[in-house]
């Protein structure tokens, strides 16, 4: 379990891809388009009925909107002139091919730890797809956002260029698992706090975050009081992560997202040692947080309402003790999305319902409804504050303006 | 850490509970469209019958690949609802595919036509475009699309009984303003583009009075030919 099976898997594999490069292309393109797959490249460059990779998706951002570029291998307005070396710049320094910085929220700062070797495979990948002719659209970033010489500020507070240095203390496995996730899999991107500037830093990373524009609070990977996985079964993280549900929670929102475009496409093998690594990265769960802002007996009319709301409208599907019939009716008791500090989740949850995403391993998914439509602010925050706090669950209440304020977040 | 232990103590004790219960199969929802469904049918209507909302149309019989195409619209966001648009966005198509064949099997009954705000004339005027249409204007006549009983046609015409006023007077302005768009060639912008502000309250009121027919399933496809191409009716 040293660092040896490693350093002999590193070997084999270089080993492999000199004695088989000549007649292997295929092979190399069909790996290029797993790692495009593990690192969710689409769900940025391919706009809604767009053709694949063309980009022109809208991204908005505190400081405006950003158009994606196009990376299908059109000479003229996608990638076309790049070679293999201008590519890895990109991917690993975050650079235009004549040096020119690139805005942040194409995840360099993840895949900088992307090895040579898969950067090129990518590559290769985007080479053999078909040429979209489509022009870059302009950004529209404000004042003094479009100068792209503040990104030098960002990248000499957040960016730290290189490679994934494997820890040789670790198994195989576990560095597999560290490679997808903080490389192509940019799980920091979302789970990280996001300061002023939309920067992640090193030390906050995976330790949770509101997702600014979208009204999503992305959990903490690390705590145990919020998506940390130390207490979940390597099976149970596998299923979440291939398949979108499982028996202790389900994904939903931009997580349904990344595990509809990504993660169901991602092989046993590398799923397991993802779950591997995100279990071992929970740490000891920080002390309770905060007790209510509200004062006690406002708090228990508001959660004595908020068992009404839920026996009528939750319990058909989520049981009178809230143990749900899981994976597709996902349990609420010791769920913990619904019990961190940020109700964000579970009162957007409630407002707008969802389908988990449809994958391979659950094609015909369950769905919850909107009940945006069916009930008060104030019987929003009931129930919201019922499930929270009923069956052992560890959360606090929350109010009719939280709930309200909700209402207007994006929906897409 | 007490409180954490405390509460795992309390969730393995529920837990145990319920399993005595699971000894039925009711640890699963139930495995059908019905049950998966459920995320629709507090706007759509139990059997997509349609609710009090006057916005929240009928789903039930209308065809399958008319409802399957804008599921798909929903789903990019190439037709417009937030909630819908949200619900779809991750759901593939065989799974769209089934739940318009889903609700395109239903067949509650058709509402009791709704008693008209509006005056006689109007009426008329909606009545002449629905049968006749306008040929100096160029409006086609709707039944010479939607079928001479407004039943619709399968797979891509759906019908126009059932429904309020208020939601096809939406629907038409919809395309009107290009904010519903349709496989091209578009025919309902074509027809929609012609129509005046007039012309389409006039159209859905008249359209909102009539009796349900006593079939009110759509005609199979070729029953008829378009007085124009369209691109949801493929021939
Ligand atoms: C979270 C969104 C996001 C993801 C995921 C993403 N990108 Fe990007 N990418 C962007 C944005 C935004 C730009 C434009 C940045 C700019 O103009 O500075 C961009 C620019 C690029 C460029 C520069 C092209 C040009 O000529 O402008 C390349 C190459 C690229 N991305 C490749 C990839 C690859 C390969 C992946 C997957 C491994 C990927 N991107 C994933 C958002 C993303
Ligand atoms: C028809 C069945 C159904 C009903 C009724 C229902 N839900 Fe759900 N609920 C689901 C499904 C299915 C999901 C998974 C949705 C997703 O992934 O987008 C879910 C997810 C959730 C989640 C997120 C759980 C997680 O693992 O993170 C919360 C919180 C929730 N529901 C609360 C409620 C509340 C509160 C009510 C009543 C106001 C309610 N639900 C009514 C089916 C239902
Ligand atoms: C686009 C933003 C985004 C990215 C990228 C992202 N996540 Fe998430 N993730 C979220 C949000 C928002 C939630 C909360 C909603 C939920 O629980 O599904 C979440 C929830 C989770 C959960 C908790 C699910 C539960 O039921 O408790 C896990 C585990 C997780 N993400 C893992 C990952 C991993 C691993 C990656 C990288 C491969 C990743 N995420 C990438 C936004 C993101
Ligand atoms: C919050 C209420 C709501 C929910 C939940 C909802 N819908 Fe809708 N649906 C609407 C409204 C409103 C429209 C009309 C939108 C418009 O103005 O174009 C619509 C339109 C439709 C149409 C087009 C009908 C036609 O005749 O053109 C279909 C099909 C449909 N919905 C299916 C579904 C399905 C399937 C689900 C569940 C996955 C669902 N809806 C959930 C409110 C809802
Ligand atoms: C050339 C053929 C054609 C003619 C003429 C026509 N329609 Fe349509 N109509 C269609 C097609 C095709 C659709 C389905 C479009 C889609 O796939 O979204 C449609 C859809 C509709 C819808 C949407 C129904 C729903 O449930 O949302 C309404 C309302 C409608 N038509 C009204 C009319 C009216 C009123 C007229 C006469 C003034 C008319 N149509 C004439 C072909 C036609």
């Amino acid at each position: 379990m040293g660092s040896k099976p490693w350093i002999t898997l590193l070997a084999l594999a270089a080993f492999t891809t000199v004695a088989q490069a000549q007649d292997k292309t295929s092979d190399i393109i069909a790996r290029g388009e797993y790692l495009a797959r593990a690192g969710d490249c689409t769900a940025c460059h391919t706009a809604p009925e767009g053709r694949l990779f063309a980009g022109g998706r809208a991204m908005p951002t505190p400081f405006g909107t950003l158009y994606t570029s196009n990376i299908t291998p059109d000479p003229e307005t996608g990638i076309g002139k790049w070679s293999a070396d201008d590519f890895y710049k990109t991917m690993h320094s975050g650079r235009f091919p004549d040096g020119g910085l690139i805005y942040p929220a194409m995840p360099f700062a993840s895949y900088t730890k992307v090895t040579r070797t898969d950067s090129d495979a990518i590559f290769a990948y985007l080479r053999s797809i078909p040429p979209v002719n489509q022009k870059n659209r302009p950004h529209d970033l404000r004042f003094p956002y479009d100068n792209r010489q503040l990104i030098l500020g960002w990248r000499t507070l957040f960016f730290r260029e290189g490679e994934f240095k494997p820890d040789p203390t670790k198994s195989a496995e576990w560095n597999r698992g560290a490679y997808l996730v903080e490389g192509l899999g940019h799980c920091s991107m979302c789970h990280s706090p996001i300061n002023a500037l939309g920067g992640t830093s090193q030390s906050d990373a995976f330790k949770g975050g509101l997702i600014p524009m979208q009204n999503w609070y992305a959990p903490s990977l690390t705590s145990n009081r919020e998506a940390g996985l130390g207490d979940w079964s390597i099976k149970d993280i596998t299923d979440l992560l291939q398949t979108g549900v499982s028996a202790r929670g389900v994904v939903y929102g931009p997580m349904a997202e990344v595990v509809h475009n990504s993660l169901q496409y991602l092989s046993d093998e590398d799923t397991r040692a993802m779950a591997v690594y995100l279990k071992s990265i929970a740490e000891p769960s920080p002390p309770p947080p905060p007790s209510s802002a509200l004062p006690t007996t406002e708090s228990s009319l508001l959660i004595s309402l908020g068992k009404t709301v839920y026996d009528k409208s939750c319990a058909s599907c989520h049981g009178i003790q809230g143990e749900g019939k899981p994976p597709h009716w996902p349990p609420l008791a010791n769920n913990q999305s619904i019990e961190m500090e940020s109700a964000v989740n579970p009162i957007r949850m409630v407002l707008n319902g969802g389908y988990p995403p449809g994958t391979k391993g659950n094609p015909m998914p369950y769905g919850m409804p909107p009940f945006a439509g069916l009930l008060s602010d104030n019987e929003v925050a009931a129930v919201v504050s019922y499930i929270r706090t009923a069956w052992g669950n560890r959360g606090t209440p929350v109010s009719a303006r939280e709930a309200n304020e909700l209402r207007s977040a994006p929906l897409n | 850490m007490f409180a954490r232990a405390a509460a795992s103590a309390v969730v393995i004790v529920t837990l145990a509970a319920f399993d005595g219960a699971a000894a039925q199969p009711a640890n699963q929802p139930p495995d059908t469209m019905a049950a998966r469904v459920e995320a629709c049918t507090p706007c759509h209507g139990n059997k997509g019958e349609g609710t009090s909302d006057v916005y929240f149309p009928r789903l039930a019989g209308k065809p399958a690949g008319y409802l399957y195409n804008q599921l798909l619209a929903f789903r990019s966001g190439r037709r417009k609802y937030p909630p819908m648009n949200y619900l779809l966005e991750f759901l593939p198509d065989p799974y769209l595919e089934a739940m318009a064949e889903y609700f395109a099997g239903e067949h509650p009954p058709l509402p009791q036509p709704a008693p008209s705000e509006v005056s006689k004339e109007v009426l008329a005027q909606g009545e002449l475009l629905a049968t006749s249409g306008d040929a100096g204007r160029n409006i086609p006549a709707c039944v010479s699309c939607h079928g001479p009983g407004l039943t619709g046609m399968q797979p891509g015409i759906p019908g126009l009984l059932g429904l309020r006023a208020a939601y096809v007077s939406a629907q038409l302005g919809a395309w009107r303003y290009g904010t519903r768009t349709a496989k091209s060639p578009d025919c309902m912008q074509l027809v929609a583009g012609h129509l005046t502000e007039a012309d389409v309250t006039a159209v859905a009121a008249w359209l909102a009075t009539r009796p349900a027919p006593t079939n009110p399933a759509p005609v199979p496809k070729g029953t008829y030919a378009l007085p124009f191409g369209c691109g949801s009716q493929p021939n």
